[in-house]
């Protein structure tokens, strides 16, 4: 067994390890390629930092390629989100010209290997045109859709829907997510790493280190909110919230966040997150590199409560770092976060502001109910929500596809009824 | 220990394991009425996927309803009634799921004709029925006579238990869970572990919970040496 198994093992156990065995070992040598948009930013590009190296550790020759594009491609595609998540907005004609660009530029330096692979994962909208550019594909082509699209603006729809017909299936995180599709529709929630910089268990004397790095008060509550700084994610609604709670315990908030390359929008809302908290100390904003992982791991392990106020959430990784940690969630009622936060057992789903200050001053108050939702949030993402539990459902789906479409999948079993 | 009962037991109980992967059918309701609809015209897999395959979503152990259905009736309807008596829908008491889906049908048939108004759900909080596909794996684990599973039993993932206690039941043409199966064609007097067997009730529990019942039964029946 690889090392990289091996350490799983130790947080998992042999038995979740074992099963990854048996369902990678009939797809042992076949080739599989990922395509996204970013190598950095974004749970994406965290999820295939480690599934690519855990696919080749259990046999299976995995490749993962970006696309790339103009800076209309990105405006283009971040116009596709904003859209597909209900937003009455759709690209120009100079930026669609830009994403048919980039999808036709990428077919043609990968095509040969992307026509050879047995099985082709395209990450969201931003790739989803690369299929049309190579009908000699001989493999199984997956679209896996991270973002909520269960309500979208169908102008946009109607123009993706074209590029997404030609998949042999798709895969959304939430049932709500999906739309009706002439293909397999598999429900496959994502997951965190828990061995990744930013879930790792880190030294106290480096927690205390990063509150001293940022100016925070050790000995006063710290309510955290780690996201993109993007409207859907409501940091003022946090600031606001922060401030009704503050009446009432003397916290701190730190709205912590990176931009990731493929979203442009991200200064502007920045700087209206920064106006907004502007005349207020106690708010602290941190505008983090990508790869501050270890920074945000400590942010999330140093809170006294995590928030995750968002209006519109694909799943909400942040969401699901906070509870592995240990720390109940206040999380907008909104997509996946659903999924993750059972209210009043893993934390709280507010939509107000006001619901959300309510909840802070709760768990400040009530440290026995913080830490019993705490332990019970942690357990409920070591059952449900690590790397280990997402690839075996790829596994299972890739299997699930070979076989045509029975209902029973066999693996690995050739003696006897049990 | 009875060595010569042991020795005659022939076949060894292999244990595996199982993963659920979920797939939208696209049919959805955002009220009774097309709850009932939507029970109509899906296949039969997602009827028993709605009743069963739930046990291995992500959930915590004590849920308040038994199937989807009610729980979605409760959650997002705020149809109390309605829950309640889907929720008292035991699939374990109807021959075939074709039936069971008519059990379905019916209830909420009669709660519409009962409430006199039709709730809706908010947009986003509609039904979406779901089916499954069952990958079934083996695991390092196999036992020869059945005392051995008194240990082994804890330890075991959750979907072992859904594959050996759960699934079974559709797999056998007696719809006897894989445990009782085993020890039927075992040589031996199993009859006072059977009765026990017999009694855990595989519906009204989470999968942790029936892995326990599973494990005192055997340990129970075990204890100071195997009969």
């Amino acid at each position: 067994m690889s090392d990289l198994l091996t350490s799983y093992e130790a947080i998992v156990g042999r038995d979740v390890i074992g099963h990854l065995e048996h369902l990678a070992q009939p797809l042992a040598g076949r080739r599989v390629v990922h395509v996204n948009s970013t190598k950095e930013g974004g749970g994406v590009a965290e999820i295939l930092h480690k599934m690519v190296p855990l696919m080749r550790a259990l046999g299976i020759e995995t490749e993962w390629h970006v696309i790339t594009g103009s800076p209309e491609f990105y405006q283009c595609t971040k116009t596709f989100h904003n859209a597909l998540q209900g937003n009455h907005t759709a690209p120009r004609e100079q930026q669609l010209a830009a994403y048919e660009e980039a999808n036709a530029a990428f077919a043609a330096e990968y095509g040969a290997q992307l026509v050879e692979a047995d099985f082709v994962f395209i990450h969201d909208p931003q790739p989803a045109a690369v299929i049309k550019h190579l009908p000699a594909r001989r493999g199984k082509w997956v679209w896996r859709c991270h973002i909520d699209i269960g309500s979208p603006y169908r102008q946009v729809w109607r123009y993706l829907y074209r590029k997404v017909v030609n998949f042999d299936a798709s895969i959304f995180s939430l049932p709500e997510f999906s739309r009706r599709l002439p293909h397999a529709q598999y429900i496959i929630p994502p997951s965190i790493d828990p061995l990744s910089e930013k879930n790792i268990d880190l030294p106290a004397g480096e927690i205390r280190g990063v509150i001293d790095q940022f100016g925070l008060d050790p000995e006063r509550p710290l309510v955290l909110q780690v996201s993109r700084f993007d409207r859907f994610k409501d940091p003022i609604g946090v600031i606001e919230a922060a401030q009704l709670a503050r009446k009432f315990a003397p916290l701190q908030l730190v709205l912590a966040g990176g931009g990731a390359s493929d979203d442009p929008e991200g200064a502007a809302v920045l700087a209206e997150v920064k106006q907004a908290a502007a005349d207020d100390p106690d708010t602290h904003i941190l505008l983090l590199p990508p790869d501050a992982h270890r920074t945000i791991n400590a942010l999330q392990r140093a809170a006294d409560v995590v928030v995750q106020k968002s209006l519109k959430e694909g799943f909400g990784l942040t969401v699901t770092e906070a509870l592995w940690k240990g720390k109940p969630v206040i999380g907008g009622d909104v997509g996946g976060i659903r999924l993750q936060i059972t209210d009043h057992y893993t934390g709280f789903l507010v939509r107000t502001p006001e619901g959300a200050a309510l909840r802070m001053r709760y768990l400040l108050h009530r440290r026995d109910k913080l830490k019993s939702m705490g332990e019970r949030a942690h357990r409920h993402v070591l059952e449900n929500f690590l790397l280990t539990r997402h690839l075996r459902d790829y596994l299972a789906l890739m299997l699930g596809l070979v076989n045509s479409t029975t209902d029973r999948l066999l693996v690995g079993i050739n003696h006897g009824r049990y | 220990m009875d060595t010569e009962k042991t020795a005659a037991i022939a076949t060894p109980f292999h244990v595996r394991d199982c993963a659920l992967i979920t797939l939208a059918t696209g049919v959805r309701a955002i009220s009774l009425r097309e709850l009932a609809e939507g029970a109509r015209r899906v296949e039969l897999g997602s009827i028993y996927h709605h009743f069963w395959g739930r046990l291995l979503q992500p959930m915590f152990d004590e849920p308040e309803y038994n199937n989807d259905f009610a729980s979605w009736a409760y959650w997002a309807l705020h149809d109390k009634t309605a829950a309640e008596r889907l929720s008292m829908i035991d699939p374990t008491e109807y021959g075939d799921i074709e039936e069971l889906r008519q059990v379905l049908v019916d209830t909420i048939e009669a709660r519409l004709d009962e409430s006199g108004q039709l709730i809706w759900a908010p947009a986003d909080s509609q039904f979406h029925f779901l089916q499954s596909q069952i990958v079934v794996l083996p695991t390092q684990h196999s036992v020869a006579e059945p005392g051995e599973l008194a240990g082994l039993l804890p330890t075991l993932p959750a979907g072992s238990i859904y594959y050996h206690f759960i699934d079974a039941r559709r797999r056998t043409a007696a719809s006897l869970d894989d445990f009782s199966a085993w020890l039927s064609e075992s040589p031996g007097d199993h009859a006072a572990l059977l009765d026990r067997l017999g009694g855990i009730d595989p519906f009204f529990s989470s999968l942790q919970y029936i892995r326990e019942m599973l494990a005192q039964v055997f340990h129970e029946h075990y204890a100071g040496g195997a009969r």
